[in-house]
């Protein structure tokens, strides 16, 4: 029992008003270990919620969630996470930062500091381990952050729209470096975005959700990230398939937003 | 007034000159922003403006206080010295008006003075004399010396010509003649635009007695002694204030029990100024040691608090995630996010502790103490030694801004990141 296991996953939040909402209703998912997954879907359709519920900064009202066997029942080393912005520690330079998680597990320098230097290197960040984080640019602090989260070494990575802040050309270079992380560590990785193409390039699997109540829409098995590995991700969009993939799921998820625009215009 | 006005000069022209000579000089990052208006990291304080603003101040106070230490051609006009004069017109029954000359020496305080020679002149009603200090007054009984005294009748209907009456007075060039209702005339020499030392002592004389008491000591103590006992009161009192406030603060932003508990208490607590606890302390505790310390054990503790109550609550739940996910304890948590988040109000809250201690500490010296900067400066003003009253003030805003200053620069040092992020 190997792989992150969903099993009919709910959640309500229930407002101070009395009302409630149904963020997620009866999500089943299996994803196996190893594999790259994106995730796309209208705002506020309850990726973040679903992202937190793996995590384990929340609790779903029903179902259950299993990772290798045994029950998620908070956050844990097991499960890294990597958010939009940084999150970072200020008051931690950027070597600090990287080793945050071994530090904390109470390992030695001698046990982690090759992989940690070894790790700033792969992200390009090798001169600039002794640099105040605050004096990074957005995208290098992004790389601190996926740093940090290699450096535990988790079962799971879990991105919230981890590249949701950046400029697009730095974007790109950071997608080409997660399928690379991908590649080299083999860990299973679960990527929220907005971007139907960066979806498609960091999806070995794409999911897509719907709102109200979140679901899942639809799903597609996608043979982009691997042809992306270690290429140049345009050549990779430059392919026919590609292009009509993209138009099918941007088409989708322009249906689903303008069913919400029409459903609250009836309910005015 | 005037010197509001000359101060407006002053800055209005130093502003226009500066602006002048150093338009060409700059070309720092700053000045190639086009947009200054309203953005605040474009409005650094001008060093040249805090450099003039400071002699200026010197400079006022040096010229209206008739310094040694500018040259006498910058002194506001001073007070009248040397041999005033005025003539009275006196009538009497039975015979002709006459007149008289009054001459008054106007001499500096402190120095000798006598009586001017005069002729007594011709007529019944004769020239006086009289000796008046500088930015004083005097009576001057003119019927004395006269043939006819006020038994006969004696009145002073006018002074230079100019007509006088009971509670009326006339400006002569050398002062102000005023008449009491009785009919006594005064003579107020006039007083130029100086203050008089009693008021406003110059630098110099500030200085003289910072040198005086600094070797000497004052009521007992030396000046250090005095300075020490305040600094070493507020660091205490701050001191055990930061050392039960700051956890205070942090189980208010942690747990909801201490929240609950604790807010009622902070929140009333907080608007009582600290100097309305001065009675209530020196009922309880007297105006020892005791007494000053728990005042500012209390000034500090409400600030610190709060300070680090909001620096726990401020923390991006985000950064707590992480460090969770990354594998951190509870307790990891605390000392290696919370903590360290938290510091940057810390401080701030810190530098105002400070800031208000330094304040009560020497407003409840005011009130009762032994030693201490601020009983210097009331013990000084109630013999009207207004040097010292002076100095004092002077040396407690160096200090203030002195601690300030080095909370500051412990600030960069310790929370570099602060405002960064
Ligand atoms: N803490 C909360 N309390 C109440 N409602 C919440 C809470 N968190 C999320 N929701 C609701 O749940 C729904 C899903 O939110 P979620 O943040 O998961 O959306 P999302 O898909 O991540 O959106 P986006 O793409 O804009 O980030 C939304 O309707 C939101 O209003
Ligand atoms: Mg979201």
């Amino acid at each position: 029992m190997s792989g992150l296991t969903i099993e009919n996953v709910s959640m309500r939040f229930d407002l101070p008003n009395g009302t409630s909402v149904q963020a997620l209703k009866d999500v089943s998912l299996d994803i196996k270990e190893g594999e790259l997954m994106s995730v796309l879907g209208p705002s506020g359709c309850g990726k973040t919620t679903l992202l937190n519920i793996l995590a384990g900064f929340l609790a779903p009202t029903e179902g259950r969630i299993t990772l290798n066997g045994h029950p998620v029942k908070g956050p844990d080393a097991e499960r890294g996470m990597v958010f939009q912005q940084g999150a970072l520690f200020e008051w931690m330079n950027v070597r600090d930062n990287v080793s945050f998680g071994p530090r904390m597990a109470g390992k030695r320098e001698r046990d982690w500091g090759a992989n940690v230097d070894h790790l700033l290197d792969v992200v390009g960040l090798r001169d600039f381990k002794e640099k105040a984080v605050y004096e990074l640019s957005g995208g290098m602090q992004q790389r601190v952050a996926l740093a940090r989260c290699l450096a535990n070494d988790p079962d799971v990575i879990l991105m919230d729209e981890p590249l949701g802040a950046l400029d697009a050309l730095t974007r790109e270079k950071m997608q080409g470096l997660v399928l690379r992380l991908w590649k080299e560590t083999g860990k299973t990785i679960i990527l929220i975005t907005h971007s139907v193409e960066e979806a498609l390039l960091l999806g070995e699997r794409l999911l897509v959700m719907a709102p109200r109540p979140g679901r899942i829409h639809e799903e597609y098995r996608l043979p982009f990230a691997d042809e992306g590995v270690g290429r140049d991700l345009r050549e990779v969009k430059k392919n026919p398939e590609f292009g009509q993939k993209r138009e099918e799921i941007l088409g989708m998820i322009w249906n689903m937003e303008e069913e919400i625009m029409g459903r609250t215009e009836a309910a005015q | 007034m005037i010197v509001l006005l000359i101060y407006i000069a002053i800055f209005v022209a130093a502003y226009v000159l500066v602006k002048f000579v150093a338009r060409k000089a700059t070309t720092d990052y700053a000045s190639l922003k086009t947009v200054t208006f309203g953005d605040e990291s474009a409005v650094v304080p001008n060093r040249f403006a805090s450099v003039i603003s400071i002699l200026t101040i010197f400079l006022l106070w040096a010229a209206f206080t008739g310094s040694s230490l500018v040259p006498s051609f910058l002194h506001a006009p001073g007070p009248f010295i040397g041999d005033a004069t005025f003539t009275y017109t006196a009538e009497a029954d039975g015979v002709a008006p006459d007149d008289a000359t009054v001459t008054v020496r106007v001499f500096e305080v402190g120095n000798d003075a006598e009586d001017p020679v005069v002729d007594p002149g011709d007529g019944w009603a004769k020239n006086d004399v009289d000796t008046i200090g500088a930015w004083r007054s005097g009576l001057i009984r003119v019927d004395d010396n006269d043939e006819y005294g006020r038994d006969q009748g004696h009145v002073v209907t006018a002074i230079n010509g100019t007509p006088i009456e009971p509670g009326g007075s006339v400006e002569t060039d050398y002062g102000r003649v005023g008449m009491s209702p009785k009919g006594t005339l005064n003579f107020e020499p006039s007083k130029g635009w100086q203050m008089e030392p009693i008021w406003l002592p110059a630098p110099e004389a500030v200085l003289a007695r910072l040198s005086e008491i600094a070797s000497d000591g004052y009521r007992d103590s030396t000046l250090w002694e005095h300075l020490g006992y305040s600094l070493f009161r507020v660091i205490v009192g701050f001191f055990f204030g930061a050392l039960v406030g700051i956890p205070l603060g942090y189980a208010m932003g942690l747990s909801d029990w201490f929240r609950g508990w604790f807010d009622p208490i902070v929140e009333f607590m907080r608007p009582v100024p600290p100097l309305a606890l001065i009675p209530l302390v020196i009922i309880w505790a007297g105006i020892g040691e005791v007494g000053k310390i728990i005042l500012l054990f209390l000034a500090a503790l409400w600030i610190m608090a709060i300070a680090a109550r909001s620096g726990v609550s401020g923390v991006a739940i985000s950064k707590v995630h992480a460090a969770y996910s990354l594998g951190a304890s509870k307790w990891q948590i605390m000392r290696h996010v919370i903590v360290p988040n938290s510091l940057p109000e810390i401080f701030t809250g810190a530098r105002v502790a400070m800031g208000v201690c330094w304040g009560t500490v020497v407003a409840a010296e005011l009130v009762a103490a032994e030693k201490g900067a601020g009983m210097m400066i009331m013990v000084a003003s109630k013999f009207q030694l207004t040097d010292i009253v002076i100095m004092g003030i002077i040396l407690i805003g160096v200090i203030g801004f002195g601690i300030d200053i080095l909370m500051r620069y412990a600030e960069r040092l310790l929370v570099p990141w602060k405002g960064r992020v």
